[in-house]
């Protein structure tokens, strides 16, 4: 590649500085920020709150649509949360150099995403209280949980996933929090010095490093597949019309990675601006994230057309009642639908002065989100209202309550990740600076020689 | 199908050639399970408690326009989706061939009643009161259920389990027609019957042999334990 993923050499200590900008010392506006998404969680909190201490009656579920927002929020979290895999993990096998600034944006985003939406079925049931009868504890009246049930399936992929990507997250940061040891001073060295666990930067702690990373990246992957195939399971292994679909497992893989890179460039764009990392998250990197929204945006476009017209072929009475109702109800939301998750990036994305447009980007990204919202929105939703007894067909809006919750879940991932890049380095650096040290030219007396660390294989 | 470990296959037949539609079942349900009592309020909103309805469906054109009425209640299907689903077993199947509900062991994902195709288990979206005196009349045989947890027809479980008591006291198995659920025991024209399928001399076995016989949503392979009868006729219920 011609264009350089790096600025021009500059020393370390200055490159240190820059991309670490975000462990500086609070803002005012950061403090107006925090305090904002804290009231808003406040606010999701209370209204949790009430319908645990009432009933559930302030929802806007009823029978036959039993499950509402609070899955289509389950769902769409969980979807985001496949970003860092994607991203980080794929990218990493892969030796792509660009991704190196934007691994740590993506790692953290896929454990605060996971986190929530980890919360939302618990957040749904009907019985709070008792949520632990769902976990496989002993227990004297020698009780398990069903294993053949879907939900138990999901708890056992979400906990893993939470674990696993937590652990990629912790180990990419580990040399990083190592120079923010060195670099700091008070409660701050003793924390990053915990953190970092020692780490020296000797040649086998490296060695034992990359191996590792390379080894989680890997492993990671298998996880985050059979993660979204789960929670497409909770809908394909029932007799739902609408839901009992085989190619539900792939399609909501594929929905997750769209919804999870497309959200990696929308914090890509904030992070930037917030951090002032201009020189560190070039066009490039938007160029590439764009290629890579493109191909994804195509495969799901593929599945969903293959899930439409074999329901429309088959023309099964009911299936097509309920792509009928959906389609005569919830007209708008599905044209928005289509528009932002396949015509809109499948057009504009193919050209590079709109991959290159960071402002394209942001808003090309944030529709596409939307559109995923919306998506899971539609499949779940309008099968329930028209299931098999035409007698008990009913409608569903959310209420206060489940609006509210679902702020509150947003502004609690905007919260933790704010916190979060206070606290800990935003940017990959010192895999940014691995990539630097094999390029650069090291000064030797008036001579410039090139650098001895070696080309990684697949290095252009 | 799989092995039967008890003398008993709890089933009953809906004969809709007799169903006037008056749904005394419904009332008679509603006072032997301790059912909430819900107002306009509630079952505008769709949330009913009603374990047994009966559909009512308008056929033909006026002026020659003629009510068909289809009471649904639980199918307590051999293969239902109902169980598998639910991670706690709070659904579960028992020998007999009812579909059990253990309230206390629910925790409200509400996965069953999604999953039910007929769409018969209710939630309790409402903390339920009794209004003063009918807190009288609750029966001291059934779980009072609390809010946040998934309900449905039981057959009548505490009937069969006090007949079930009684014959096992006299050593014998239960008498057909001893034992029948509160609807089945209401129904003035006797369009619910009520017994054991195993035993191919009772009443509702030989009425399942009928060429009158269907079962809701059949394609879909649950195999219901309730039988519908309908004859001739032009028009399909």
């Amino acid at each position: 590649m011609s264009e350089p993923t790096l600025p021009a050499a500059k020393s370390a200590g200055r490159m240190n500085d820059a991309m670490l900008s975000s462990l500086r010392p609070p803002t005012l506006r950061w403090y107006l920020l925090a305090f904002f998404l804290g009231a808003v969680v406040a606010w999701g909190l209370y209204a949790f709150g009430y319908m645990v201490s009432t009933d559930m009656s302030c929802t806007g579920l009823d029978r036959p649509v039993m499950w509402g927002i609070f899955i289509v929020n389950f769902v769409f979290w969980i979807g985001l949360s496949h970003s860092g895999t994607m991203v980080s993990a794929i990218l990493r096998l892969s030796r792509a150099n660009w991704r190196r600034p934007i691994l740590r944006a993506a790692e953290a985003m896929t454990v605060f995403t996971v986190t929530v939406g980890a919360l939302f079925p618990l957040i749904h049931l009907g019985r709070n209280w008792v949520f632990f009868y769902l976990i496989p504890y002993p227990n004297q009246r020698g009780l398990w949980p069903n294993f053949r049930s879907a939900l138990l399936w999901d708890a056992t992929a979400i906990f893993t996933y939470v674990i696993g990507s937590s652990l990629f997250l912790y180990l990419g940061m580990l040399p990083d929090l190592a120079v923010a040891r060195d670099r700091s001073a008070g409660w701050r060295r003793t924390l990053y010095g915990a953190l970092a666990m020692g780490w020296r930067g000797t040649a086998r702690e490296w060695l034992i490093f990359h191996k590792a990373s390379t080894l989680m990246a890997a492993l990671i992957i298998p996880v985050a597949v059979s993660v979204h195939s789960i929670v497409a399971w909770d809908f394909a292994v029932t007799v739902v019309p609408g839901w009992h679909s085989t190619i539900f497992p792939p399609y909501f893989v594929i929905g997750a990675i769209l919804s999870g890179v497309a959200a990696v460039i929308t914090l890509m764009v904030i992070i930037r601006k917030a951090f002032h990392l201009e020189e560190y998250l070039t066009p490039l990197h938007f160029d590439n994230m764009g290629k890579l929204l493109l191909v994804i945006a195509l495969l799901w476009s593929y599945a969903y057309f293959v899930e439409v017209q074999t329901t429309w072929y088959a023309h099964e009475p009911i299936e097509w009642e309920v792509f009928s109702f959906m389609a005569g109800k919830y007209t708008p939301a599905l044209l928005l639908m289509l528009v932002g998750n396949s015509l809109l990036p499948l057009t504009a994305l193919c050209f590079r002065r709109i991959r290159r447009s960071v402002g394209a980007m942001l808003a090309i990204s944030l529709l596409v989100n939307v559109a995923m919202f919306i998506e899971r929105y539609l499949i779940i939703v309008p099968s329930l209202s028209h299931k098999n007894m035409p007698f008990v067909w009913g409608t569903y809006f959310p209420s206060w309550v489940e609006l509210s919750v679902t702020a509150g879940a947003f502004a609690g991932f905007a919260l933790m990740y704010t916190l979060f890049a206070k606290c800990f380095p935003m940017v990959a650096l010192t895999d940014v600076r691995e990539l630097e040290a094999r390029k650069v030219l090291v000064p030797f007396a008036r001579a410039e020689l090139p650098s001895i660390a070696g080309k990684e294989a697949g290095d252009d | 199908m799989e092995k039967q470990t008890s003398p008993y296959r709890w089933g009953m037949v809906v004969d809709l050639d007799r169903c006037s539609g008056c749904g005394a079942c419904v009332v008679a349900c509603q006072a032997e399970n301790n059912v909430a009592i819900c107002g306009k309020k509630e079952i505008a909103e769709g949330r009913n408690m009603h374990w047994l309805r009966i559909e009512r469906f308008w056929v033909g054109e006026y002026p020659n326009v003629r009510a068909r009425f289809l009471p649904v209640l639980c199918q307590h299907c051999r293969d239902a989706p109902c169980e598998p689903v639910c991670p706690v077993y709070a659904s579960y199947h028992n020998p007999d061939g009812l579909n059990g509900q253990v309230y206390n062991r629910c925790v409200g994902t509400r996965y069953c009643g999604n999953n039910c195709p007929y769409a018969v288990r209710v939630f309790n979206f409402y903390s339920h009161q009794w209004p003063k005196p009918l807190e009288n009349q609750l029966s001291p045989d059934i779980t009072v259920r609390t809010r946040g947890v998934m309900e449905k027809c039981t057959f009548c479980i505490q009937r069969i389990r006090r007949a079930k008591e009684d014959a096992g006291g006299e050593g014998r198995l239960i008498r057909d027609g001893e034992v029948q659920p509160a609807c089945a025991q209401t129904c003035p024209t006797e369009a619910l019957v009520f017994g054991n399928l195993a035993d191919p001399r009772s009443r509702v076995a030989r009425l399942v042999r009928s060429p009158r016989r269907f079962r809701l949503l059949e394609h879909l392979g649950t195999h219901p334990s309730v039988y519908y009868l309908k004859g001739g006729g032009r028009e399909h219920v």
